[in-house]
C-alpha cells in the first residue's frame, strides 16, 4: 500500500508512523500540512504529536491548514483516513468523526501499554484482526472521549464504536479505563467507514523489540480491508 | 480599534477536572468553596467601527476556532479598549 504521513508543526509521531509502515513494506510519503493537495495515496496517517504545540486545544488550529480541505474531500470521497492520538483530536475538530477528547480526568499525562477490545472487527480497519484483544501504547494527556449520551448511544448502535480501553481479560471497567473516557471509548469510526481515529498508538508495536506487536496486526488488517475494497 | 474578551467554558454538566482539584484545594486551605469550574480568557483587539460589529465578529471567531460548540460555552463581553 501507499501511505501518506501529515505532518504538522508540532506532529511527534509522524516518523514513528514512517518507519512502522516502511518496517512492514509500504511504501510512504511524507505530506507537509501547508501543501494544497494530497499525492495519490491508499490511505493518509494523522499521526499523533502536538500539533500547533496543543495551543487553544488540541487539534484545533491543525484543522485549518492548507492540506485540510483537500484532506476533507479525500475522506468525503471514500478514501481511507487513520488518526491517531493528536491525528484522532484533529478528525474530530475537523468534524470528519464525532465528539471531542478531553483533558484526561486523573488530570495525569498517561503513558502505558493498554488492552484494548475490538467492538466492530466488520470495519475495513480492523476485519482481519486475529485477536479481540489488542496490548498497544497509549501517551496521551487529553484522551477522554466526550460525546451527549443520546449520541453515544446512537454511536453504538451504529456499531461505530470500534476500540474500548479493557483489562487483559477483555473486561471493560472504569477500573481499565486510563482517561475517563465515556464508555471507555478508544477509537470510533465515520459512517461511512472509511475514517477511523484511535488514541492508542499502534505505530510504536509493530516491532517484538519494542514490547510488542500488536499494532502490526492492525496495519495487516487494514491491508487486507484495503484489498477487499479494489 | 475595540477591545473584546471572550470567556470559554466547558458545558455545565462536562466533568472538568482542573476545576475539582482547584476545588479541593481550595478545600483543603479551609475556604468554604463547593466547586470551581476552569475556563479561558482570551482578549482580543479587534478592527470594528462599532462594539456591535466587535461583538458580532468576536462571537463569529468563536463559533469558527474558539471554541468547540461540542463541549464549550462562550461569552463575550467588551473591554476597554
Amino acid at each position: 500500500m501507499r501511505f501518506s504521513v501529515v505532518v504538522f508543526p508540532g506532529s511527534n509521531c509522524d516518523a514513528d508512523a514512517w518507519h512502522a509502515l516502511d518496517y512492514l513494506g509500504h511504501e510512504v510519503d511524507y505530506v507537509w500540512h501547508g501543501q494544497q493537495k494530497l499525492p495519490a495515496t491508499d490511505c493518509v496517517v494523522i499521526p499523533g504529536g502536538f500539533s500547533y504545540g496543543d495551543y487553544l486545544r488540541p487539534g484545533s488550529i491543525a484543522r485549518f491548514s492548507p492540506l485540510m480541505e483537500s484532506l476533507v474531500d479525500y475522506a468525503n470521497a471514500g478514501g481511507l483516513v487513520l488518526g491517531i492520538c493528536n491525528g484522532f483530536q484533529v478528525l474530530t475538530e475537523t468534524g470528519l468523526l464525532p465528539g471531542a477528547l478531553l483533558q484526561n480526568q486523573n488530570l495525569q499525562f498517561r503513558c502505558q501499554w493498554q488492552w484494548l477490545k475490538t467492538e466492530n472487527n466488520a470495519t475495513v480497519f480492523t476485519a482481519g484482526l486475529n485477536n479481540h484483544l489488542l496490548r498497544l501504547p497509549i501517551a496521551h494527556g487529553d484522551g477522554r472521549f466526550y460525546l451527549p449520551t443520546e449520541e453515544l448511544r446512537q454511536l453504538e448502535q451504529e456499531g461505530r464504536i470500534v476500540f474500548r480501553y479493557c483489562d487483559e481479560q477483555g473486561n471493560v471497567s472504569p477500573d481499565s479505563n486510563p482517561n475517563g473516557a465515556e464508555g471507555n471509548v478508544a477509537g470510533i469510526i465515520n459512517k461511512q467507514g472509511n475514517v477511523l481515529g484511535m488514541m492508542p498508538h499502534p505505530e510504536r508495536a509493530v516491532e517484538a523489540l519494542l514490547g510488542g506487536t500488536d499494532g502490526a496486526q492492525l496495519f495487516a488488517s487494514l491491508q487486507r480491508g484495503w484489498e477487499g475494497l479494489r | 480599534m475595540k477591545e473584546v474578551r471572550v470567556y470559554i467554558q466547558l458545558k455545565q454538566g462536562i466533568l472538568d477536572p482542573q476545576g475539582k482539584a482547584v476545588s479541593g484545594a481550595l478545600q483543603q486551605l479551609g475556604f468554604p468553596v463547593n466547586g470551581a469550574r476552569v475556563g479561558k480568557e482570551i482578549v482580543l483587539e479587534i478592527e470594528a467601527d462599532t462594539d456591535q460589529q466587535a461583538l458580532e465578529l468576536a462571537e463569529e471567531m468563536c463559533r469558527k476556532l474558539l471554541a468547540n460548540p461540542v463541549v464549550e460555552d462562550f461569552r463575550c463581553t467588551l473591554g476597554e479598549g
